[in-house]
């Protein structure tokens, strides 16, 4: 195991490092004089000759990616150009809307998958089973953002019982905070959920074929005894995999649901950064979502392994 | 013939057609302003309604489905073009160090999911539907490398092969001539989930403004217009949401059904 964690650490590594690379290319390379390129044509030579030295454009192409890199290994994300706030600080204060709602909106599509996913498993090719899985084909066609608004125009405008959008902060108490995030949380758990039910029900399919269920069975457990005990132990490790593969989803699609809300997560600030032409900012939020989802799989892995000894010994 | 199959493919003919038809004929013009009809619910007249600036929703639907469909079908082009050979190759090499490489990378653009991809691009190059095509094509590609090259693997252990190469020809010549033919239904099933996917991706970026520019149409733009309108005009939300749904939902039955005509033997095991 500790071999193998090693060479999984090794290749993570240089995973990070390769992304960050591409990263500062295409931010700070493509797009020739970064300094001229955020302030636009008509900037005071003065200005730009000001945001060069402080974007460290006088120093070599390889000095300015060392300083990108050495400052974030130490929590330094740069500053700002438009805010002239220190980076880390307002990636700090979003990450707590955006971390918060992908966990709410994974915790839900559990909640809803599992029991779906057995269910139908267990009722199947029945018209429970059809059921369910004709569900999970019309929800992963469902654009989120669009059920996002329907949910507005459903539960926001017509019933009143959320606001339509906003973020009341968590200092209004845990429930005003998790009220605020519960239809964005649904809206973005609503695909991964029928995409995680599904993944329950053909993994469970699977275990039930095995013969130790046959066996358990022949023991004198009930069909219910035997899914408890011994089905659903071996079917959960396929989707364990499955939802560390979804933590990627649910970032990007709560850059969108956030649009939808007006939340002020990493989703508005990047595209307000956009829109300002704030490259540092957008550099940096970007090598956050990266890492995070290196970093997930990463952990997945070895998850993985430390359940399946079998996967170690092949790599 | 399956059900999903006949279901999926006449949901995705019919917007194929509206798409087509589009070019030569659309009920009114879709950029045609009428601020007097601005906000009509669904009618004889204009079957879907009208948009806040009076324009016929039935006519921008079927011009969107352009958009939809030419971003979704160039991204599996180049998610194909590049993941399949790619994909040959690491099977051919397997073990090697070019392998390895090629699934690193691969691992790699898993990371960056495309709206990631697209906000990169779009930060330093500008919105456009051209940059929603790359960002959806990038992303595309580690699925089909991964996809071909799994599937190559195991044909490289059967005995038609084996006879190819005592027969003498090379590694590439086998890959193409061999394994690609034997790997082409797996591809033609998964190029469909990439085109569903990739219409869904569209939708996405187009509304965060990151994808088709005004005055292109796009069902993904016609949302994010709806979206202050959604309350006094639900119909604008409903019309173009109910478009990418259905065409994603054809897509993905013809799939399933693609697949279970292709290789019986996993009807067997999914159902």
């Amino acid at each position: 195991m500790l071999r193998y964690t090693a060479k999984r650490f090794l290749s993570l590594l240089i995973s990070l490092a390769v992304a960050s690379l591409v990263i500062f290319v295409v931010i700070e390379v493509a797009p020739g004089d970064p300094a001229s390129f955020m302030l636009g044509m008509n900037a005071q030579p003065e200005t730009l000759a000001a945001l060069r030295t402080e974007l460290g454009l006088d120093q070599s192409r390889l000095d300015r990616y060392l300083a990108w890199v050495g400052g974030m290994l130490t929590g330094d994300f740069g500053t700002s150009y438009t805010y002239r706030t220190p980076v880390t600080e307002m990636i700090g204060d979003r990450l707590w809307v955006s971390v918060p709602l992908a966990i709410y909106a994974l915790a839900l599509s559990i909640i809803v998958a599992f029991p779906a996913g057995i269910y139908a498993a267990s009722r199947r090719g029945g018209a429970g089973d059809i059921g369910v899985m004709g569900a999970t084909q019309l929800g992963v066609a469902v654009p989120n953002f669009w059920f996002a608004m329907i949910l507005v125009l459903i539960f926001s405008i017509n019933l009143r019982w959320f606001s339509a959008g906003g973020f009341v902060g968590w200092d209004k108490g845990l429930w005003a905070g998790l009220h605020a995030l519960t239809l964005p949380a649904i809206a973005l758990a609503l695909p991964q959920a029928a995409i995680l039910a599904r993944v329950m029900r053909s993994s469970l399919l699977d275990v039930l074929g095995e013969d130790f269920m046959r066996t358990a069975r022949a023991k004198g457990l009930t069909a219910r005894q035997a899914l408890w005990r011994h089905g659903l132990r071996n079917a959960l490790i396929p989707v364990l995999t499955i939802i560390g593969l979804q933590f990627s989803f649910l970032l990007a699609g709560s850059i969108i649901i956030e649009q939808v809300f007006y939340l002020p997560g990493l989703g508005r600030l990047v595209f307000q950064s956009i829109s300002a032409r704030d490259l540092i900012v957008v550099e940096s939020v970007v090598m956050l979502l990266v890492f995070s989802v290196i970093v997930v799989n990463f952990l997945v892995d070895l998850a993985y392994a430390a359940v399946d000894p079998r996967l170690r010994a092949r790599t | 013939m399956n059900r999903n199959l006949i279901l999926g493919a006449t949901l995705t003919a019919v917007f194929l057609l509206a798409a087509l038809i589009s070019f030569v004929w659309t009920p009114y013009d879709y950029a045609g302003l009428d601020i007097a009809n601005k906000l009509q619910g669904p009618s004889a007249v204009h079957p879907l309604g009208t948009d806040h600036f009076g324009r016929d929703i039935l006519s921008m639907i079927m011009v969107g489905a352009r958009t939809s469909i030419a971003v979704a079908l160039v991204a599996v082009g180049i998610g194909m073009g590049a993941g399949v050979p790619l994909g040959l190759w690491a099977a051919a090499r397997r073990g090697s160090l070019v392998d390895e490489i090629i699934m690193r990378g691969n691992d790699l653009v898993f990371a960056f999911p495309a709206i990631v991809i697209a906000i990169l691009i779009t930060a330093v190059f500008g919105a456009g539907a051209i940059n929603a095509i790359i960002a959806i094509g990038i992303f595309n590609i580690p699925v089909f490398a991964r996809i071909t090259r799994g599937a190559a693997l195991s044909l490289w252990q059967r005995e038609f092969i084996l006879a190819a190469r005592v027969a003498g020809k090379s590694a590439a010549r086998i890959s193409a001539e061999h394994i690609l033919p034997n790997v082409a239904n797996l591809l033609i099933v998964q190029g469909t989930i990439q085109f569903s996917l990739g219409i869904l991706a569209e939708a996405g970026l187009s509304y965060v403004g990151l994808g088709a520019q005004p005055p292109v149409p796009s069902w993904g733009r016609m949302l994010a217009d709806a979206q202050t309108m959604v309350s006094i005009a639900p119909h604008m939300a409903l019309m173009p949401g109910f478009a990418i749904i259905l065409t994603v939902l054809g897509l993905n039955l013809m799939g399933d059904g693609l697949r279970d005509l292709l290789d019986p033997r996993l009807r067997v095991a999914r159902t």
